[in-house]
């Protein structure tokens, strides 16, 4: 599977590092180059410097030849704006689009992305924990 | 109206200051995020201006984007704008938004997106440019909403075929209008089917976008007319 990635922050480089582990084609963009340091070594996709809200620059890393594409920058407008490009413009079949706004996260999944929200997701996770094993009221009063 | 405009920028600020001065009295309300700027609008344009982030719905919700007649976003970032303008459609219905876009690229995306209008900087200087150079036979005055129509200006060439003919017998095509000649002396007309081409008129047509190199051809051309687009 060829997939592009925007983004090459800890979840993006975490993610390209997976998918090349597996063999897949991986392609990650990020506007400063610098981010490219979060990959290791032996990663064997393409890096790409640039801003991915830039149509040209979707298309010079062959987007429209990329069965999925991710966005992961710190920017949830980013994300949104250039997943919908990804989509609409250059027909992607699959893409994903992180929206830390839980509000942005429902109104775009209503719209038809796929969308993960990792506040929502986070806050959950946290939360089972907590009431998996809770810590009564009196044994915090004895400690 | 009730118009909301995101983005205190200079064109959020000059844009809220000659709304506010228009003698149809627009209520206006700015939204900004930098609180210096959210200070210079309300010392100098009156306490119109709500400090928050204009993509949040918390912050549009107190806006009263819900009751908002047009949503304009000028921010210096096009994501912003979009995610403004398509917000303001899915949650709150706002009838009419109008984008900044920086990159002219990003136009047809955000049509295909749901904003209403998109206004570029770039495009319009690249517009202008166009305007002067004589060689260039059309140029798209302004995008028509729905219909893939557009208003377009074509200059008659000197040798052009069409000189000294009437519109009626003019092969154009199809839905494309000749709605205004201006002369080269700058004089308007408004044509009509025995109107006669001359040259170097100025013809401002109404036509669908897919034809205007068609038509182009048909005002420009100075061989035999083009034969009937499909």
């Amino acid at each position: 599977m060829k997939v592009v990635i925007m983004g090459c922050g800890r979840v993006g480089a975490t993610l390209a590092t997976w998918l090349d582990n597996d063999g897949h084609d991986v392609t990650i963009i990020d506007v400063r180059p610098d981010a490219f340091k979060r990959l290791p070594p032996e990663f064997k996709g393409r890096r790409h410097a640039g801003n991915a809200i830039d149509q040209d620059v979707l298309a010079r890393v062959g987007i429209k030849q990329a069965d999925a594409f991710v966005a992961v920058t710190q920017g949830d407008n980013r994300n949104v704006m250039a997943t919908q490009m990804a989509k609409h413009l250059f027909g992607v079949r699959r893409t994903l689009c992180r929206i830390y706004d839980p509000i942005r996260e429902e109104i775009y999944r209503d719209l038809g992305l796929e969308t993960i929200s990792p506040t929502l997701v986070g806050a959950q996770l946290l939360k089972d924990l907590l009431d998996k094993q809770p810590v009564a009221a009196d044994e915090k009063a004895e400690t | 109206m009730y118009i909301i405009v995101v983005g205190a920028g200079k064109v959020g600020y000059y844009l809220a200051k000659e709304l506010l001065e228009a003698p149809e009295g627009h209520e206006v309300l700015i939204i900004e995020l930098d609180a210096v700027k959210v200070e210079r609008v309300t010392q100098e344009l009156g306490d119109i201006a709500l400090r928050g982030d204009g993509c949040e719905a918390a912050t549009m919700d107190k806006a009263g984007f819900g009751r908002a007649d047009m949503v304009i976003a000028v921010t210096g970032d096009d994501e912003d704008n979009l995610v403004v303008c398509q917000v303001a459609k899915a949650k709150f219905s706002v009838p009419r938004t109008v984008a900044r876009i920086n990159n002219p690229k990003n136009e047809m995306i955000f049509k295909q997106l749901g904003i209403d209008t998109t206004v570029s900087a770039t495009a319009a200087i690249l517009a202008q440019i166009e305007q002067e150079l004589p060689t260039h036979g059309l140029i798209e005055l302004l995008g028509l909403r729905g219909g893939g129509l557009a208003i377009v200006e074509i200059k008659v060439p000197q040798r052009a075929s069409v000189v000294g003919r009437r519109i009626g017998e003019l092969l154009l095509p199809q839905q494309s209008l000749i709605t205004l000649i201006v002369d080269s002396d700058g004089t308007p007309r408004v044509p009509t089917n025995d109107t006669v081409i001359r040259p170097e008129d100025q013809v401002i047509a109404v036509t669908r976008r897919e034809n205007e190199d068609a038509l182009r051809a048909a005002l420009t051309n100075s061989a035999s007319p083009p034969s009937t687009p499909t």
